[in-house]
């Protein structure tokens, strides 16, 4: 081998000129993200007022607010996570408390993958055959969280598996010491010392959630609805949808342009507060666990 | 007595957990059920517009006539029945509505009672008719003939380039040019991805400081939780025009806005994933790199990297799994004409968004619907491919990395 002083200047600097291209590239990605979030705030933020937030869209949805979308998208989270979370969190229970590294285990975890990489237009038409119209529930937010909790299912089900794994065996041994039986111990110790990363996990569902338009499309979501549902068997309109009604089908797209920023703000809004909330917990947890 | 009591009180638990878990291998498994019941249902049926029939003169040898070739008739790029293999006859079309050429008010009667019997005459008369009409509208002393419609099948669902279900009288059920569509378009979004992905992948894991990476991370995070519509948003306000104005085109929205767009959404998936597999590689192979003599950027290049492949590998295809599905911002920005593109900077169409914005229009049950039904079970076949793909690589993995 040559150690030549140029060689090894050589080296050092394709060295510096690769990390510099990485570097580069890195905060090429950031800019993006930073362009898209400034680009719709600067846009949004002038749109969005008490009044946007509260009150309903009207003159074709190109005046007046988001009230009714808002209260749909809230309506499909809280429906979809009522069923998404505690029979995730069960199914992650029994995939990493009771299963033995066995065919069973790989194969159910084979088969949430795959409904992971489902892509969500399908699950639409799945919720529309299945829920709409074979169980009947018709257009509505039954059909429509039930479809958006089966998307969000896998989701629920790693997180909570990645949380149970990461408390450690010692724990487990140490409870069953005692003379707990295995119940007692995934309910007293398990589960209490995972609970911080699976509220992360169930926070970062509700994010994707409140996104998800293509399963809604044929399940629950309405054009233009300017009223509150009464129940779960109404139709409502949902955030994600508005915004793509007004930006490409509204009766008149110029003058509601206003309005899709305003509702792309809110989208990116509740985005960005699930993400943060979900970075504190875990912030504020990790610090906990360390004191104890 | 308590002692039993726990006991079934644990054993009840147990099968509820036993009966969670299995919820999404049940989903998978209705989900195949209800596409393919409803996609398989496509190829029982006739292309034709339901109850229309076509009929022709029964001096015609001509039996029986492809969709495609009764497109062909019907927009009149075929003119003579000796281009099918007939006499030698000029086609003439006879549409439902064209009755009242032929015959007055007066001679089909007040509410057309007349009209099948005029039909009919109308067919016996013309040696070179082929009529469109209404089954129940056929006569009963009806003397021409009508033509079979060959069913749709796989092979012409595959092969065949149009797309246009709702075409009279004939749907046209071409799948080729939503299938490349599709793949043209994610292709595309990998090519912008993988470069970026990767390099950001390589900075988090090898480069960056901690606190550098401890910045980036939730940024990643950020980039996956912005939904999709808003992605489409962004493009068709900031993308489109400007790749409009940038090459001249009449529309701006393309495939390559497709791909911009899909690609800046396949990047947080690649990068977690490589992320992941770079930081896998154990830490005694890159100090042995490093005692070696050779640098950092050596390391990463011919150990960390190569070491990591597999796992790249499974985030790249990942990525074009999430690109394939992806639909409402394909569908705000890419055009969605059902053509085969031949450059990024045409429109195209792919299979989700088509299903998202035909199936709203497509009566429930007929042709039109189990049509994207059968695209869904494609979109189906392909995510399911892409999926086991992974996992069959990640599984050698495991067995490489626990070595």
């Amino acid at each position: 081998m040559n150690f030549s002083k140029s060689n090894v200047r050589k080296k050092e600097l394709k060295q510096w000129m690769a990390f510099q291209v990485f570097r580069a590239l890195s905060i090429l990605v950031v800019v993006i993200l930073i362009l898209i979030l400034s680009f719709i705030t600067y846009h949004g933020i002038s749109v969005i007022s008490w009044e946007f937030l509260t009150s309903m869209p009207e003159d074709g949805m190109s005046k007046g607010g988001v009230f009714p979308a808002i209260i749909g998208t809230l309506c499909l989270v809280a429906g979809s996570m009522i069923f998404a979370v505690p029979i995730g969190i069960l199914s992650a229970i029994y995939i990493n408390e009771y299963t033995k590294a066995s065919f069973f285990k790989r194969f159910i975890k084979l088969m949430t993958n795959n409904l992971a990489g489902i892509p969500s237009i399908v699950f639409g038409l799945f919720g529309m055959t299945l829920f709409v119209k074979t169980l009947g529930f018709g257009d509505s937010i039954l059909a429509g969280s039930l479809t958006l909790g089966l998307l969000t299912l896998p989701v629920v089900i790693r997180t909570t598996e990645e949380a149970l794994k990461s408390v450690e065996n010692s724990f487990r041994h140490g409870s069953y010491a005692l003379g707990a039986t295995k119940l007692q111990t995934i309910r007293r110790v398990v589960l209490p010392m995972a609970f911080p990363n699976i509220i992360t996990g169930v926070i970062l569902s509700i994010g994707r959630v409140s996104g998800e338009t293509a399963p809604i499309l044929f399940t629950v979501a309405a054009y233009f609805l300017p009223k509150l549902p009464t129940g779960i068997s109404d139709q409502v309109m949902a955030l994600p949808y508005h915004l793509y009604v007004i930006s490409t089908s509204g009766t008149n797209i110029e003058e509601s342009r206003p309005m899709a920023y305003g509702t792309a703000l809110v989208l990116i809004g509740i985005v960005l507060i699930v993400n943060i909330a979900a970075n504190a917990l875990r912030k504020y947890f990790s610090k906990k666990v360390k004191m104890n | 007595m308590k002692k039993f009591l726990k006991k079934a009180v644990e054993k009840t638990i147990e099968g509820v957990l036993f009966l969670s878990s299995t919820i999404t291998t049940v989903t998978v498994v209705l989900i195949v059920f209800f596409l393919f019941r409803e996609g398989k249902s496509l190829f029982q049926s006739s292309p034709l517009e339901e109850g229309f029939v076509l009929a022709i003169n029964k001096e015609n040898a001509v039996v029986d006539l492809s969709s495609n070739q009764i497109k062909n008739i019907f927009d009149q790029n075929i003119t003579n029945w000796s281009e099918l293999g007939g006499k030698d006859e000029p086609i003439f079309l006879f549409r439902l509505d064209d009755i009242g050429n032929y015959y007055t008010d007066e001679e089909l009667g007040e509410n057309l009672e007349f009209f099948p019997q005029k039909t009919n005459e109308l067919i016996d008369k013309s040696a070179g008719i082929i009529a469109f009409f209404p089954k129940k509208s056929i006569d009963s002393n009806f003397s021409g003939k009508i033509l079979a419609i060959e069913n749709v099948n796989l092979y012409k669902f595959f092969s065949e380039k149009e797309w246009f279900p709702t075409a009279q009288p004939v749907a046209q059920l071409g799948v080729l040019s939503l299938i490349l569509g599709t793949l043209w378009v994610s292709f595309g979004a990998i090519l912008i991805a993988l470069p970026l992905g990767l390099a950001t992948a390589i900075y988090m894991a090898e480069i960056a400081s901690k606190r550098v990476r401890n910045i980036l991370k939730p940024l990643i995070e950020l980039l996956a939780g912005i939904p999709s519509v808003v992605y489409g948003f962004f493009g068709l306000i900031v993308i489109v025009p400007q790749i409009q104005s940038l090459f001249g085109l009449p529309v701006g929205e393309t495939a390559l806005a497709g791909s911009i767009i899909l690609g800046i959404m396949a990047l947080p998936t690649i990068v977690t994933i490589s992320e992941d597999a770079l930081r896998t590689t154990p830490k005694e192979m890159k100090e042995a790199s490093l005692a070696l003599g050779a640098n950092k950027w050596q390391t990463i290049h011919r150990v960390v990297i190569p070491f990591a492949g597999s796992g790249i590998t499974a985030a790249a295809i990942l990525g074009i799994g999430r690109a394939i599905g992806e639909t409402m911002a394909v569908l705000m920005v890419t055009g969605n004409a059902a053509i085969i593109p031949h450059t990024f900077l045409e429109p195209v169409r792919t299979i989700p968004a088509t299903i998202a914005a035909e199936l709203g229009e497509a009566p429930q049950g007929g042709l039109h619907f189990k049509a994207l039904f059968a695209l869904a079970c494609i979109l189906f076949i392909m995510t399911i491919i892409v999926n086991l793909t992974v996992e069959y690589i990640s599984s050698k993995r495991k067995n490489k990395t626990s070595h």
